[in-house]
């Protein structure tokens, strides 16, 4: 009866802790199959216990190439979607203007609407100018989508800002410009660097859209989506459990550094 | 409390946005805004309108295309595709109605029950994002081979029968049957559920709780009556975002499915990318377009939950 009544109360805990699990069982899975030694093609059986494939991560033709190509598209989609998109977002927020309704929605169709349907837009526009399909046309195409989500993710913060702080530097002789880059700035910088964040992920990660801009050119999904249909070589797993520590351990590290500096000021 | 009030992003509250009107610089936002919006307009809506007009164009790939208002391309893909169509909205709004059932829980012990553990549990969800998830996907394909530990347990808890008769498995598969892309649309879109919800959990005071206790309401009541109503708007917008990209994607049905549950995204890549039968193509994303804004539309309208943004 006791069982029960534990039971009764921790009921949403484990309901929570199963879906944990639901949600990492992919990752413990590509992680044990990256030390797997697979009979043939297909690594979708366990065979041996062997680190061949950590030893040689670039051993397969192509995918270091392709995974340096994804960086590269992403660190430049991020560049230029957090310009972009913190700009949009000062306007919306310090500003008052007309045609506000018609940016905010201009902002969030793109986040409605499905990626096929932006993805195939898009070649159609790309095909009728005669644009060669390629590194510009994936760049492109990632700014555009990358843009809504470092709008949404800037002007969070900008809302939340104490305009009196500006008012302060101001008061004390400080030009608009001296303001901007030693008061809004510093203030408006976390939430720049999680729409940064959220574009590099999205960027990188991205499949459907890149799949239908990017011509001949392989970035490193679409390496995992061709050889999908002839075998995946283990070392795509070790890409991508290496992928997920690196994100674990920037994520702790980050945080470590945010309490640091909480400390501190406080 | 009703519904319609519950949405209420900082809005006018907290300290004001800039209330002071500037004197100077009345072009400013237009000169912050002109790149991204150009951008967005060259890139997102100006396409929609070259998708437009390609979906009523005849023509060949050899001789080129015209636009001869030909809406044929339409009832082509309508009466050629209805059952992809039919079968996307139904994977997404089953896929959407797990993750709600998944997600709620979750959502819920990182708000609520999480205590020191709340960041950590955090970083686990978001962290999958940083991994490819084409990579998660194939990972499924182990997880639900055919004879592996998952379809063993399955059959064994006769659930196989179960969902062989309601049509969702075949035989003793799963990989290849609707349930495997049911599963791994689920899997990809939860976390679109899991932190909206977290997000409107996390705003509710914790002194309701306590209220509806001191008013004698059980648990299971405080839920229904308090927690979920207030925990609304993330309900509607982690649903939308799971429902728009589910009805959309073509990677878990082409991954985990087979020919048999092809949804709507794999018939609009097959046309592009393969049979190059661009007026087709072009409709049916339209379509899908179409179907999906009216849809949203009409569920926001009615869950008043119109300031999502």
């Amino acid at each position: 009866m006791a069982f029960v009544n534990w039971l009764k109360r921790n009921l949403v805990v484990i309901a929570g802790l199963l879906t944990l699990g639901y949600l990492l069982l992919p990752n413990v899975v590509v992680t044990v199959f990256s030390f797997n030694k697979p009979n043939g093609r297909f690594n979708y059986a366990w065979q041996r216990f062997s680190t061949d494939a950590w030893k040689d991560p670039c051993g397969v033709a192509g995918m270091c190439d392709s995974l340096g190509l994804s960086l590269q598209i992403a660190l430049w989609a991020t560049l230029g979607a957090t310009a972009l998109g913190t700009m949009i977002a000062f306007a919306l927020v310090r500003y008052r203007f007309r045609a506000r309704g018609a940016v905010n929605s201009l902002i969030f169709l793109p986040m409605a609407m499905p990626e096929v349907v932006m993805a195939a837009s898009l070649l159609t526009l790309f095909l009728n100018m005669g644009a060669r399909l390629g590194f510009w046309t994936i760049l492109i195409a990632h700014i555009m989508f990358c843009l809504s989500f470092v709008v949404i993710a800037v002007k969070a913060r900008v809302m939340s800002m104490d305009p009196r702080l500006e008012q302060a530097a101001q008061d004390l002789y400080a030009g608009p410009f001296q303001t901007f880059v030693r008061v809004t700035l510093p203030i408006a910088a976390p939430g720049i660097a999680a729409g940064a964040l959220l574009a590099f992920a999205l960027s990188f990660d991205d499949f459907i859209i890149t799949n239908f801009n990017a011509g001949s050119t392989v970035t490193f999904p679409m390496f995992v989506w061709g050889s999908a249909q002839r075998g995946t070589p283990v070392q795509i797993n070790v890409i991508g459990t290496a992928m997920f520590v690196v994100a674990v351990l920037f994520v702790l590290v980050s945080m470590a550094v945010g309490n640091r500096r909480k400390r501190r000021t406080a | 409390m009703t519904l319609t009030e519950a949405p209420a992003p900082p809005a006018p509250a907290a300290p004001p946005p800039a209330a002071r009107p500037r004197r100077r610089g009345r072009l400013t936002p237009y000169w912050l805004l002109l790149p991204g919006i150009l951008w967005l307009v060259v890139f997102f809506a100006l396409p929609m309108v070259y998708q437009a007009s390609t979906s009523v164009q005849t023509g060949s790939l050899e001789e080129g295309y015209e636009v001869t208002w030909h809406v044929g391309a339409y009832w082509d893909a309508l009466s050629g595709y209805w059952p992809q169509f039919l079968r996307s909205v139904a994977y997404a709004a089953a896929a959407t109605a797990l993750c709600l059932l998944l997600g709620y829980p979750l959502a819920y012990l990182i708000a609520f029950r999480a205590g020191r553990w709340r960041n950590l549990i955090m970083i686990l969800v978001i962290a999958p994002f940083f991994t490819s998830f084409l990579i998660r996907t194939l990972a499924w394909k182990t997880i639900l081979a055919d004879g592996g530990p998952v379809v063993g347990a399955l059959h064994a808890l006769h659930v196989l029968d179960v969902t062989g008769w309601l049509g969702w498995t075949a035989g003793d598969r799963v990989l290849a049957t609707p349930l495997a892309v049911v599963c791994g649309l689920t899997y990809n879109f939860l976390p679109f559920m899991i932190l909206p919800l977290y997000t409107s959990l996390e705003r509710i005071d914790g002194r309701l709780h306590e209220a509806a206790g001191d008013l004698y309401a059980r648990p299971a009541t405080t839920f229904r009556k308090v927690t979920f109503p207030l925990s609304m708007p993330g309900v509607v917008s982690g649903t939308l975002l799971t429902f728009i990209p589910a009805t959309g994607d073509y990677v878990n049905a082409d991954l985990l499915g087979s020919a048999d549950t092809r949804m709507v995204g794999n018939v609009i890549q097959t046309q592009f990318l393969r049979v190059l039968d661009y007026p087709t193509a072009a409709a049916l994303s339209f379509i899908l377009m179409a179907a999906i804004l009216v849809m949203v539309t009409f569920y926001i309208r009615k869950s008043g939950t119109e300031d999502l943004v």
